[in-house]
């Protein structure tokens, strides 16, 4: 085939931002494809997927509360993937947090426990998460396995876990037979910002770890190892950087990060434990992450983006019939196009003459 | 009392179970030795599940079923390739988005098809074979599915060793800047496996929905998709090894759900688990071991040819 790829050596800030732009024109167009192939109408399928939830004070709290996790967990997937680590079991460090946490909103339930309990689930949370983000982490340092095989096994691990205990140990004996567990007690709800509402106190947490992020991942020594081990490792070691400490460091980081989401997520909009506590933010981060550009402002922006995917999947789904798959497609479409975009913003496609080198 | 009927029962299945495992994995393989690592199979084995049922139900013949799933393996499989081979995308990430447009098609085509049932994939009773003791049902009364895959694994194991084609491809996976030099179509080739890789998957997951469960169910192939993958570097890249790896691993998922039967008081998720936990385990045994020999030099590193 005469093409090749031509890589550019400047690429102007503006390329850079305008890519996931693109991408997300792509995704609309191939969306627009997709549900004329569904036998819908296209104008009224984006109106309510992607026009009317942003008209109702109501949804636009909505679309704020599903994009923290995203937010959460993507911040942390950035430091693994600018480390070149590739933890793909967010979604199971998010739940081990949410069950660490959860352990103890459980155990004082019915006391008179005070206002500490809210904070150290949050902690508790954290913990569970880097635990779980941990032992990925470790098999790859002592045994050199894949990062990317184990962490994602642990998903179905923590997901059964979770399953066996709200419907074993942590069921509520009052609570008709139904898997799910006490409503917690107010201290150890997530409370929310304004009285009326759903915007709760896990949306000022995100925001910090936000910042928190910029500032480490920009401006600190860690934040450069980080990102020289991931795009030149013999320049880290030559530099002295280990590299087993990065790898450990970014795997806390990201899990306490989806642990934290997860408790965050079970103390606030949920309010008890359930089998089911969250509809994949742990992979939908990942797309965050990489439509942010690995940057927390950037994943700030794409959380909320693809928290619209979400709300405006459920609306879909209740005055068009569609299948939730539909945001699922929208999601896979979205990080194919970004991927994409990525590639022909950094490569120039140039047209080579008379050779017959594919 | 175990009787040899219940043995051979649970014998034939652990056949059908490693079969989806052997099929995946098979194909994988062949796209890894080209060096080009797909995280993709899970999303390519459930498209394969849907359309692979969808038509068969739609149409009565299981051989259009199965024949629509390996093409939509193949369609599903050049998202990947076009991402990561034709624009040398990271292929982690490439891989990954593959697998989620892939659940999310499956759904979309499945969801009409929820509450359906056809009839299973019927068994091809070899004479006289058959009629052997305890084994006899387990390894010559299955399905053609279970026999696609051990012809496929001869073709594949012989494929690779002995002819030009798998020389090539295997050069092209140890070092495709090599490779190019000779002049050989690294990213032809590279494209081709991928697509075996993406019609193996396709098949595994017609597997799935016409024999090993007739009905489509959503998010049915349960990881299987990674498992196989994790196949891949437990037999070493040597496809001998994916015989034993996809039979153990076949053994593992059918012997808990019968422990799960016996009720013994373990809680179910935790025998639930054990695929999962034991892949784990697997690979560290083997990484521990063998500390990443076996695997292709320039698996999962991006060929842009320079001239």
């Amino acid at each position: 085939m005469p093409l090749k790829l031509e890589r550019q050596e400047n690429v102007s800030t503006l390329r850079l931002a305008a890519a996931p732009v693109v991408a997300l024109l792509v995704t609309l167009v191939v969306g627009a494809i997709m549900f004329i192939a569904l036998g819908q109408d296209p104008v009224r399928a984006f109106t309510i997927y992607f026009i009317e939830p942003l008209g109702d004070p109501w949804t636009l709290q909505e679309l704020v509360v599903k994009a923290c996790p995203l937010l959460l967990i993507g911040i942390g997937l950035a430091f693994c993937y600018r480390a070149n680590r590739w933890n793909i079991g967010a979604e199971g460090q998010y739940v081990a947090g949410a069950v660490l946490g959860s352990w103890l909103a459980l155990a004082t339930h019915g006391t008179d426990a005070g206002p500490w309990v809210m904070p150290a689930m949050l902690v508790l949370g954290a913990v569970g998460g880097a635990l779980w983000g941990l032992i990925p982490a470790f098999l790859r340092v002592r045994f050199g396995s894949s990062e990317i095989l184990t962490s994602l096994m642990l998903v179905y691990v923590a997901q059964l876990g979770l399953d066996y205990l709200v419907r074993g140990p942590w069921r509520d004996p009052a609570g008709f037979n139904f898997p799910q567990s006490v409503t917690f007690d107010d201290v150890a709800l997530m409370p929310l910002l304004f009285e009326e509402g759903r915007l709760h106190g896990g949306i000022i947490v995100a925001l910090v770890a936000a910042a928190a992020a910029t500032f480490v991942l920009g401006r600190t020594l860690v934040g450069f190892s980080i990102e020289i081990g991931g795009s030149a490792p013999r320049a880290a070691a030559f530099a002295g950087f280990d590299e087993r400490r990065v790898t450990y460091g970014v795997f806390a980081v990201s899990g306490a990060l989806a642990g934290l989401a997860g408790i965050i997520e079970v103390a606030g909009p949920i309010g008890q434990m359930q089998p089911t506590i969250s509809p994949g933010y742990g992979f939908t981060a990942i797309i965050a992450a990489m439509l942010g550009r690995l940057h927390p402002v950037g994943i700030l922006v794409a959380s909320l983006v693809l928290a619209l995917t979400y709300i405006g999947g459920e609306a879909a789904q209740i005055s068009m019939r569609m299948p939730f798959d539909v945001t699922r497609v929208f999601q896979g479409t979205l990080l194919i196009a970004i991927l994409a975009a990525d590639v022909l913003v950094r490569y120039r496609i140039r047209r080579v003459e008379g050779t017959s080198h594919a | 009392m175990l009787d040899a009927a219940i043995i051979g029962a649970v014998l034939a299945s652990v056949v059908a179970a490693a079969t989806t495992l052997l099929l995946a994995s098979l194909g994988e393989l062949v796209a890894e030795r080209a060096g080009t690592l797909n995280l993709g199979v899970e999303g390519m084995m459930i498209v394969g599940a849907a359309v692979g049922y969808a038509t068969a139900y739609s149409s009565g013949s299981l051989l259009l079923g199965t024949l629509a799933a390996v093409l939509a393996g193949v369609v599903v499989s050049l998202v990947f390739a076009g991402l990561a081979v034709w624009l040398a995308a990271n292929q982690v990430a490439s891989g990954l988005a593959t697998t989620i447009l892939g659940l999310g098609v499956a759904g979309l085509i499945g969801s009409s098809f929820v509450g359906t049932r056809i009839d299973a994939a019927p068994a091809l009773h070899l004479p006289v074979l058959t009629g052997l003791p305890i084994i006899g049902e387990a390894v010559f009364g299955q399905d053609a599915f279970v026999y696609a895959s051990v012809l496929l694994l001869i073709a594949v194991t012989y494929g690779l060793a002995r002819t030009r084609v798998g020389l090539v491809l295997r050069a092209v996976g140890e070092n495709h800047a090599a490779a190019h030099a000779l002049g050989h179509p690294v990213r032809k080739i590279r494209t081709l496996a991928i697509m075996f890789g993406g019609a193996c998957a396709g098949l595994a997951g017609a597997h799935l929905s016409l024999a090993y469960t007739p009905f489509w169910a959503s998010d049915m192939t349960a990881g299987r998709g990674w498992i196989a993958l994790a196949l891949v570097v437990f037999s070493a890249w040597r496809p001998l090894w994916l015989l034993a790896g996809a039979y153990l691993f076949g053994a593992v998922s059918i012997l808990q759900l019968h422990v799960q039967g016996f009720g013994l008081g373990i809680p179910s998720q935790f025998l639930s688990s054990l695929p999962y936990l034991a892949t784990i385990g697997a690979l560290v045994v083997i990484s521990a071991l063998k500390h990443g020999q076996g695997a292709p030099a320039s698996l999962g590193v991006p060929f842009v040819p320079d001239r």
